[in-house]
């Protein structure tokens, strides 16, 4: 048994510390906003924070999750940049199917969270990692910056 | 997929089992939406449920996968039946008659068709149901229900009198539903028409949509599933001693796709699935490769094959041309892959079955469950998550299929999830095809002859036989005509079995036949010496939504104005779905990489229920086209899918994302779909601007500089 800390709160979690976190989070703790997409940290869908950075869960054994800080979809809004970030994704209509959604946020909170005022090659850098088939790229960039001006 | 002239509800009811997992769907959905709800709320109709509390639940019987039906859908129900759309709750309705894709011929998402075939039922649905709440108050209060009107969920009466819907509901859902209901005229509406914020949003940015993937029942385990990897194999002997050792798992299950691994855990599962050690017969297709496939593909242009078009006399203004124009047009195999992979939930028992996910096609998922588990329709429960992306590949019903299998073997709900790997190495694939054309040029530039050959694997042949006839698939020969006054046209197509199976993927054969008539059209503009968008207008005295749409796009993109060096345009012109659509695209080709600037959409789809979600569609199309245009490209070796995941099948990430500006035609024409032709038209806008810009035509999907 381990104790694992997701969005501030302590979580006893009883799974192999090979375990990637992606799936202590979905199955172990049935916190299903992280997504599987591709299980080889090509499509961005189960980013999540450590510490505060943008981390690929799929490829991230539950081992190295212990002892920091994680931040979920379902925390992210918790904290100052992931609220622009929603709120600009909600002014918007960003998402479609909306199954990478929590992963776009992910990253574009962290994103926020390091550079409050990004350029579009700041977004590139910071979101090429994050695949979206139903092709909701212009809508994300838009969100980044109206989330930058305050939302 | 196309608009079925008729409609073929019959000929589904009476399809069968064919090749590659297709099942019986004859099945009759039971009509149950009396029973299928709790008691503090009175089903109306089988669209509105009103609580006590004077919540309204509309049911949305189209599959949510990102088009927007879960807002366009109830937003006319909600019109009609005034009540706050804001509040509304939307739930995805059971497999049942009611739902009925009239269009389609059965309850089934795809075609573009929710919109249009929802866009008189749903406000019929509602009104009616709001005549039935007036009706239950005016009974109340002994008044004449022509007395009082509705609005915002409450019936107003004379002298003041007042009733919640939530109040009247039960009494509402006792009497006979009119027959006939009085619809508001457009200039009334609040809802319809207007570029609203979507309702699924909320729960979509803050993890909290449920998709297939996300669903958990009491008790219910987790499979991971070994399948052939040559589509179609067999296991032959399966070593199962080291997974059955392995932490968590449960069982080890022979289906008839292969060996499922059920544990504890999905990570559990999938790492005992990988110790398997299983011997396959890989069957018929161990040796396919793709050479293959378009050998069989190209010999196939020189069969008869089916006559879909012929108009005057092709070989006489052959002969006759000043100039011929000659290209043959080849696209590769595509995959689905939908972000949210193939996965699915059953829990099969004695004498009932519930079955959970993602699914775009209910009513197939009904027949293969009661073929499966012996169960009447009756005893099976189908719910309808929101779909992680569908793009016609949720609308086979395989991987819902090994999960009732596997679920019935062991007794106990389970989960099965696939991986990626999975996912792109056993999708139902985009045919591949070869379309070769000719054309004939008189002495002014004129084309005086049109002649297209299509060779390709029918998607309907495999899951809809009946809907083949006389060698013609109806979902293969869509857009396959030209929309240019062209004298003498012959145009046709031949089915071929590649070995591959194949699916319907998002446009479905629009992609191919406007990939090559567009290119086409574009090469005959060149060899007349002509400019590609003046070339098309000529042709177009008799087509004026074409027309309009192709100058609009033209126009809005500065066609003929100078660019900045290493830039060119390239324009393209289709309908699909009953929408109408130009596009102009703006590439370059720096350092050896083909760059789309931007993008200039003119478009007709008549009225619309919500231009915002309009937008996202023309949107995410772009970028869907972008896909197969510059990367899709499934090949196979040895009977095997090579492409495993997203690194070897890329998708566009933002950093190419080219600026896209949607210029939408004011119309009262009867709606278009749009989910689906911005996707095809791209490629050839595209392939005509790299033309411009090299000088060398791309004729072979995806497109390179080499």
């Amino acid at each position: 048994m381990a104790s694992l800390n997701v969005n501030g709160k302590a979580l006893e979690v009883n799974a192999d510390p090979n375990t990637p976190l992606l799936w202590v989070l979905r199955d172990t703790l049935g916190m299903t906003g992280t997504k599987f997409g591709c299980g080889a940290q090509l499509c961005g869908a189960c980013t999540v924070h450590l510490d505060g950075q943008p981390v690929r869960s799929c490829g991230t054994p539950l081992s190295a999750a212990l002892g920091k800080k994680v931040t979920t979809i379902e925390g992210v809004g918790a904290t100052p940049a992931g609220k622009k970030v929603q709120a600009a994704w909600a002014a918007l209509d960003v998402p479609q199917c909306g199954y990478c959604q929590s992963g776009q946020i992910m990253s574009a909170s962290a994103l926020l969270a390091s550079k409050p005022n990004p350029s579009d090659a700041d977004i590139d850098a910071a979101m090429a990692g994050n695949i979206c088939r139903c092709g909701t790229y212009p809508r994300i960039r838009a969100a980044i910056h109206k989330a930058a001006k305050g939302a | 997929m196309t608009t079925l002239k008729n409609p073929a509800r019959r000929s589904f009811l009476k399809s069968s089992a064919a090749a590659g997992g297709a099942l019986v769907i004859g099945v009759a959905l039971p009509l149950r939406f009396r029973e299928a709800h709790a008691a503090s709320e009175s089903a109306v109709n089988a669209w509105v449920r009103i609580g006590g509390d004077n919540s309204v639940t509309i049911l949305c019987a189209r599959s949510e996968m990102g088009q927007g039906v879960a807002m366009a859908l109830p937003t006319l129900v909600a019109e009609e039946l005034e009540v706050d759309l804001g509040k509304v709750k939307v739930e995805f309705a059971p497999p049942g008659e009611a739902y009925i894709n009239s269009m389609l011929g059965a309850q089934l998402t795809g075609g573009s068709t929710s919109v249009r075939d929802g866009w008189e039922k749903m406000r019929v649905a509602g009104a009616q149901a709001r005549t039935m709440l007036v009706a239950a108050a005016a009974d109340k209060w002994g008044v004449d229900a022509a007395k009082c009107h509705a609005k915002n969920g409450m019936v107003m009466g004379p002298g003041g009198k007042k009733a919640t819907y939530g109040s009247l509901a039960e009494a509402a859902s006792k009497l006979t539903p009119p027959k006939e209901v009085a619809l508001k005229d457009p200039s009334k509406w609040r809802y319809a028409g207007k570029p609203l914020k979507r309702l699924d949003t909320a729960a979509k940015i803050h993890g909290k949509a449920e998709y297939g993937i996300d669903v958990r029942l009491p008790g219910m385990l987790f499979a991971s599933l070994a399948q052939c990897p040559v589509i179609g194999g067999k296991v032959v002997n399966v070593d199962d001693a080291k997974a059955k050792a392995m932490p968590g798992v449960k069982h080890v299950v022979k289906i008839t796709d292969g060996v499922a691994v059920v544990a504890d855990s999905w990570w559990q599962a999938r790492q005992a699935r990988d110790a398997l050690n299983i011997t396959w017969d890989e069957g018929p297709n161990k040796a396919l490769n793709s050479e293959a496939v378009f050998k069989t593909l190209a010999a196939g242009l020189s069969k008869p094959g089916a006559t879909i078009k012929k108009q005057g006399d092709v070989a006489a203004a052959m002969g006759a041309a000043a100039k011929k124009v000659e290209a043959t047009y080849e696209m590769p195999f595509l995959s689905h892959s939908p972000l949210e992979p193939m996965n699915f939930t059953a829990d099969v028992r004695k004498d009932s079955a519930m079955l959970i996910g993602s699914i775009q096609f209910q009513q197939l998922a009904m027949g293969m469950a009661t073929q499966i588990t012996g169960l009447k329709p009756e005893q099976i429960t189908i719910k309808t998550t929101f779909l992680g992306g569908g793009f016609g590949r949720r609308i086979d019903c395989d991987y819902m299929a090994q999960a009732v299998e596997i679920s019935k073997a062991i007794g106990a709900p389970v989960k099965l999830v696939w991986t990626r790997e999975d996912d792109m190495t056993h999708d139902f694939y985009r045919p591949a095809s070869l379309t070769q054309m000719n054309g004939a040029l008189d002495a002014s530039g004129r084309p005086t002859a049109l002649s297209l050959k299509m060779s390709s694997t029918s998607v309907t042949a495999r899951l809809i036989p009946p809907l083949v006839k006389d060698g013609v698939d109806p979902l293969m020969t869509e857009a396959i005509l030209v929309p240019y006054d062209i004298a003498n046209q012959s145009v046709g197509t031949v089915i071929n079995e590649t070995g591959l199976r194949v699916g319907y993927l998002r446009s479905v054969s629009h992609a191919l036949n406007v990939f090559a008539n567009e290119s086409f059209m574009d090469e005959m503009a060149a060899a007349a010496g002509k400019d590609p968008y003046q070339f098309r207008l000529s042709l177009l005295d008799k087509q004026p939504r074409f027309a309009n749409v192709l100058k609009l796009a033209a126009q809005k993109a500065g066609w003929g104005k100078p660019l900045p060096k290493g830039r060119a345009r390239g324009i393209a012109l289709m309908e699909g779905y009953e929408t109408y659509m130009a596009q102009v695209v703006e590439a370059s080709a720096e350092g050896g990489k083909i760059k789309v600037h931007r993008v200039v959409v003119a478009v007709d789809l008549g009225r619309m229920v919500n231009p915002n979600i309009v937008q996202q569609q023309l949107e995410g199309n772009i970028i869907f086209g972008m896909q197969a245009s510059l990367y899709g490209n499934i090949t196979l070796k040895d009977g095997r899918v090579e492409q495993q995941n997203f690194n070897t099948y890329q998708l566009p990430r933002i950093p190419e994302t080219p600026k896209i500006e949607m210029h939408i035609v004011k119309s009262n024409e009867k709606p278009g779909g749009i989910g689906e032709p911005g996707m095809a038209l791209f490629s050839p806008a595209l392939a005509n601007a790299l033309f411009a810009l090299t000088g060398k035509r791309q004729r072979k999907m995806p497109f390179s500089l080499a």
